[in-house]
């Protein structure tokens, strides 16, 4: 009963979506099937914050490694929640929206949010550079096939690949190495990536068709989940 | 107040940056402060843009919205133990309405529209074009047939990459690298780019010595 019921929701609602797309007056029922889903991650993400706090809250007790940075990371969840469902320092109010400009709520993702996020991703440029350096010694024929494509498209979108091939008269314009890059992107890697596309989309079809008939049943976890 | 903030946002920084020293109590405590931040932030507004925004605001016009928030409600079974079960209900609705959203659309923009865009005539810009392209475009349509058929033979393990097949498979391969190469050189550019984008804030805005 704890497996079968979830096993015929999936595949009634997923049969159900499939034949929508052939009568009319479902066509979009999909797209109706997707507001459900917004409704649904709020209580996920109910579950996710509930399983933060309990995480840090735990580690706070035990006085495991690092503790403090727990308090810190609690102090930060609850003053958004306490700014932005309360909606303090917006300057029109609860009736306001939560993002309006200025408010302490979208002045928090400028300066706090922000600039922690695209830093991060920023740092990978070195890792990335550390990592090629190891990664990229053109050790066979592939290896040595990427390192050009690589150095091509890097070279083509900066001013140096401009500036080393300007030299290159018109009529051969093809060789120079901005021109190449454009090349490289609109042929040998639109088929590549037109390959990876393909392969990709009929695995996730024949995915959902083993998740609505139920051969895949390993969202549904083991039998001691409740 | 708005130094304050930069003052901030340059402190946030320069702890993220500091990991490329070695792993340290500054950009340990700009991780925690990132996580219950950003975790605050979006459980805010997910609260206003979907469960008020959407369910309450609109669930007089559309009655069918209580469906969502039930299931919503029934995903928080999850936290008793002796019921924790009920909560596979939600996520089975879930799975199976996006197994059934995907197979179509996958199907339907990724499959076939890619496979029309492949199969495609050498020599002309469009079907009923007469030969109109150029060697340009020409070489790069059969670029992009020979390449995405060899692909995807690649991709087909159910029979051994040998003789005329494995041959195929590996020019597959030489399209593949050049993809590889070719994402792997932008992904580079845009990580640069954001990091320019950080420098430029911090000599900028922050020390004021560039001049805008």
């Amino acid at each position: 009963m704890k497996r079968q019921i979830p096993l015929f929701i999936t595949f009634f609602v997923g049969t159900l979506l499939i034949f929508s797309v052939f009568i009319p007056p479902m066509e979009t029922w999909g797209e109706n099937f997707t507001l459900f889903f917004d409704i649904i991650a709020v209580f996920a993400f109910f579950l996710g914050a509930g399983n933060l706090v309990r995480v840090h809250v735990g580690k706070l007790k035990k006085r495991k490694a690092d503790w403090g940075f727990s308090i810190v990371t609690l102090i930060g969840f609850g003053f958004m929640l306490f700014v932005g469902l309360l909606k303090i320092g917006n300057p029109g109010g609860i009736a306001a929206d939560v993002t309006a400009p200025g408010s302490w709520f979208q002045e928090m993702f400028n300066y706090v949010i922000n600039p922690l996020q695209s830093t991060m991703y920023a740092l990978l440029a070195f890792f990335v550079a550390s990592a090629s350096y190891r990664a990229f010694r053109a050790k066979n024929r592939e290896a040595t096939i990427l390192l050009i494509a690589a150095f091509v498209i890097l070279l083509g979108r900066t001013p140096l690949g401009m500036l080393l091939t300007a030299w290159i008269p018109d009529s051969l314009s093809f060789f120079q190495i901005p021109n190449m890059a454009v090349w490289i992107m609109n042929s040998f890697n639109l088929a590549g990536q037109r390959a990876i596309l393909i392969g990709i989309s009929l695995g996730v079809v024949a995915m959902s068709l083993r998740l609505i008939l139920g051969v895949e049943r390993t969202y549904l976890g083991g039998d001691d989940n409740g | 107040m708005e130094h304050f903030a930069i003052w901030i946002a340059a402190f946030l920084t320069l702890g993220i940056v500091s990991f490329l020293y070695k792993d340290n109590a500054w950009y340990k405590l700009c991780e925690a402060i990132f996580v219950g931040i950003s975790a605050g932030y979006w459980f805010v507004v997910l609260f206003w843009d979907n469960l008020h925004g959407k369910f309450w605001m609109g669930k007089g016009e559309d009655p069918m919205l209580y469906v969502g928030a039930i299931l919503g409600i029934l995903m928080l079974m999850r936290l008793i133990p002796k019921i924790g079960w009920i909560s596979r209900w939600p996520l089975a609705f879930i799975v199976g309405a996006t197994a059934g959203f995907y197979l179509i659309n996958y199907f339907s923009s990724d499959v076939m529209s890619q496979v029309g865009s492949t199969v495609m005539p050498f020599f002309s810009t469009g079907y009923g074009s007469g030969v109109n392209a150029s060697l340009y475009d020409i070489i790069g349509n059969i670029v992009v047939a020979v390449g995405t058929f060899t692909g995807l033979v690649y991709f087909y393990f159910s029979k051994e990459h040998k003789g005329a097949f494995g041959a195929t498979a590996k020019v597959g391969i030489f399209f593949l690298m050049v993809t590889f190469g070719a994402s792997f050189g932008y992904t580079v550019m845009s990580r640069m780019s954001l990091l320019i984008g950080r420098v430029d804030f911090l000599f900028g805005d922050f020390l004021g010595m560039i001049v805008q």
